[in-house]
Order: C-alpha cells, then structure tokens, then sequence
C-alpha cells in the first residue's frame, strides 16, 4: 500500500502444504536495496528459487552499473524474467514496493505468474487471500497517509483478510518503507 | 537410388560439419616474442589512416564530428551516414574500416534493444561501450577470425552526465574530455590540449571540434563534406543538419 513518500507490504508468514501447516516463520518479503522491497506468494520452492536468482542479477547489476537498481526498473526486470518461462512459468504472484526518484515517489507493481504488469497507485493484493485483502483495503484505504497511518491501515487489512482465509495466518510481518529507512514489526495473528 | 541415398548422406554430413563461420580452432592473433600481438597493432595502424573524427565533451553535453572524404564526387553524399546512434540517447562515429563499423553497429544496437527489453531503461554509456569493447576483444581471442579496423569514439548522456568513450580493436575502452582518432590525430589532440576547458559549454565545443577538424583538413571544408553530432542534456542524440553545420563552418570563417 502507498502512503505519502512512503511504502508499506506485508504478509503472512505461514508455510503450508494444503491444510497441514509445515512452518510459521516463513518470509516472503525481501528487500532488494533501500528503495525496493519485493514480495511473492505462491508456490514456494519457487520463491525461494527466484529471491536467490534475483540476488545474484542485483548483485551483478550493482557491480557493473556501479549504481542502485529503481524500483521501476527492478520491476521491469521481474516481469521479463518471467516471461522468459512463459510456457513453464514460475508459479509465484510477485509484488515490488518502493519509493522512485529524488522525490521518493511511491511506487507499486504486481504482475501475474508470466509477467503482465500493473501499475496502481493506491495497494495491491495477492495470495490465497486476495478477494478477502481487496476489500478490506477498499475499504480502509485513503490518499496521503503519514508512515504511522500506513502502518496502522496495512496491519489491520492484513488481519482481518487472514482471518477470514483458512490458508493464511499464523503471524504475519509488516514493513514501511520511508527516506529514512525500513521498519518491520511483528504481529500477532490467530494461530489457526 | 542407392547412390543417390549415400551421396545425400554424405552431403549432409559435410554440411553439418561446417560450423558458421570459423573453420579454424586456433586465433589468428598470436603474441610475438616480445609480447605484442601484431595483428591489433595493424589494425590500430588501419586506425591511423583513416579519416579524422573527434569528440569533445562539454558541460552540458557531448560533440563528434567527422570528416567525409569521398574518392569522386560522382557519390551521393546523403547515402552515406557516419556518424550512427546506437539509441536514442547515445552516438558513435569511427576511424577506419567502414565495413567493420556496420558490423559493429549492428551488434551494438542488438545489445543495447536487449537491455532496454529486460530493464525498460536506456543503457548506460559505459556499459555500451563495454559492451562493444568485449565484443572487439572476442575478435582477437576467437578461432579464424581478426580484429575489427576501426576505433570508435561513443557519446552519450546518461545518469552519469555527458560521457566520451572510445572502443579500440584491442578490446580496450576508456573515456575522454576530448580526443581525436585517425589521420592528423597526434596534431589535433594537441591542437585539443591548448583549447579544451572543463566548463566548456555545448556550444563553444562545437565550435572548437569544427575549427579543430578544419586544422587538418585538406582542402575547403564545407557542410557537406564533414558530419557533425550533438547531444545535451534533452538526452536524444542529433545529427545536424548541412543548414546548421554551414551556419557554425561560416561563423568560424568569419
């Protein structure tokens, strides 16, 4: 969700096999440099595979460019890669937050599994508990909300959508992005 | 039908046998005693005697110019172009073989529409000229093969300002304020030396490239007989037009 010259993205950290819940502390949501955070949901052998090989392009990226990756940028590059595997994709529904330019504008994108993107300018949802996130986040969302706001109206989106998702659940992380840096909280959730 | 059937086999067999290109497994640039590899010294020497180009970054900006010495005026001037663009953002002109210049574009260009599909974002001047300079390299490592005759002097704006690049047929790249490669090189950059200011604006510096190109020149420079490129800080490298090159060449006459 966007904020004013900030960002915020959380999710769930629950790791599950269909309805047998095989780990409670797993993240899906990593930073990529100060200005970018980068989550995915979806199957997971495949998130763990694709943070590492985005790793090693942003790796290579900053030795040779000798510069910071921008989220637009970072953005554009998830979706070539996965269209790159368009008809063996990868099996996963990324979303890339941060803050673009000087003005640390926020931005936000989320493609599908093979790479169409979407730009909008308010929050975007994605995961088993998608229907449920989008509208709670219709709901709570407003234009221009200071870092703490943000936090408050992502946590409680994050909430309520998991509690009504059998699939979803057991803790959940929350990161806001600002000029000044990443702060990540805890939450408590219903451990069902 | 039975020969027929083997000399079809036999044909294909030869056919797939040929690899594009190479025959040979082992380069054609080799060291010599003393730790040269003679064929890059060619070619720099095909370098040398090529017609003049030059480039100046400014301020604000970056110029090339060349000369364009036709053999007879029986050829149409306007079909030959050298001074190319990479991108919109970024030029290059050469000194040397022609030919091997066209290759080299084309290749660039490929490399450059690569990284603008997997980053959306206009390749940076170094990493183009790297890119370029890896493929130059390639050149005099590979099997059957020999290094490209041409130097080129790349320019561009990017997050870094106006950047100055020359590619050599060794592989190697670096940048310059101000440089001048082919004929009458050694005299121009001396010429460039006394000249050149830090806080030269874009203007100044095309005025000074004309004026350093017409130093060498034989004969009577005029708007058809030189190219000339700019760009500033709109980012989109311009090639300009002989109404606007004859105003700058009359300017200098004046």
């Amino acid at each position: 969700m966007a904020g004013k010259n900030c960002v915020a993205i959380a999710g769930d950290t629950r790791f599950g096999v269909r309805n047998q819940t095989v780990a409670l502390d797993s993240n899906r949501i990593f930073k990529i440099n100060n200005r970018t955070l980068f989550g995915m949901t979806g199957l997971n052998t495949d998130i763990l595979t694709l943070r590492e090989s985005f790793k090693f392009q942003m790796n290579l990226y900053n030795l040779e460019e000798e510069r910071e990756i921008s989220p637009k940028t970072f953005a554009h590059n998830v979706a070539q890669t996965l269209y790159s595997k368009r008809f063996g994709p990868y099996f996963i529904t990324p979303i890339i937050a941060g803050l673009e330019g000087e003005d640390y504008t926020p931005f936000l994108c989320a493609t599908d599994l093979i790479g169409a993107m979407e730009f909008p300018k308010s929050f975007v949802v994605a995961g088993t508990g998608e229907e449920s996130l989008m509208g709670v986040c219709e709901t709570f969302y407003k234009e221009n909300m200071e870092p703490e706001e943000l936090f408050e109206v992502v946590s409680q989106c994050l909430l309520a959508a998991v509690d009504r998702d059998a699939l979803s659940g057991w803790g959940s992380v929350v990161h806001v992005l600002t000029k000044d840096g990443i702060t990540t909280k805890r939450l408590r959730t219903r451990k069902d | 039908m039975l020969n027929e059937f083997s000399n079809n086999t036999i044909s294909l067999f030869l056919q797939k046998k040929k690899k594009k290109g190479s025959f040979f497994n082992f380069s054609l640039t080799t060291f010599s005693p003393n730790g040269k590899l003679l064929q890059i010294e060619h070619a720099l020497k095909a370098v040398e005697s090529g017609a003049t180009s030059l480039g100046i970054k400014a301020s604000n900006g970056v110029v090339i110019v060349t000369e364009k010495k036709l053999p007879t005026t029986l050829i149409d001037e306007n079909s030959v172009k050298k001074i190319q663009k990479l991108n919109d953002g970024i030029g290059v002109i050469y000194s040397g073989l022609g030919p091997d210049y066209r290759v080299l574009i084309s290749k660039a260009r490929k490399k450059s529409q690569q990284y603008f599909k997997q980053y959306n974002e206009i390749i940076p001047v170094n990493i183009i000229s790297r890119k370029v300079a890896g493929i130059m390299q390639e050149f005099t490592q590979s099997g059957g093969v020999r290094p490209f005759g041409v130097s080129l002097l790349v320019a561009g704006y990017d997050h870094n300002g106006p950047q100055l690049f020359q590619v050599d047929p060794s592989g190697s790249f670096w940048a310059w304020k101000a440089t001048a490669i082919g004929k009458n090189s050694s005299n121009s950059k001396k010429f460039l030396e006394k000249r050149y200011k830090p806080d030269m604006e874009i203007e100044d510096a095309i005025n000074t490239a004309i004026l350093t190109l017409k130093e060498g020149f034989e004969g009577e420079m005029d708007e058809f007989n030189i190219e000339v490129g700019v760009i500033t800080n709109d980012k989109k490298f311009r090639i300009l037009e002989p109404e606007e090159v004859k105003d700058y060449i009359s300017e200098l006459n004046l």
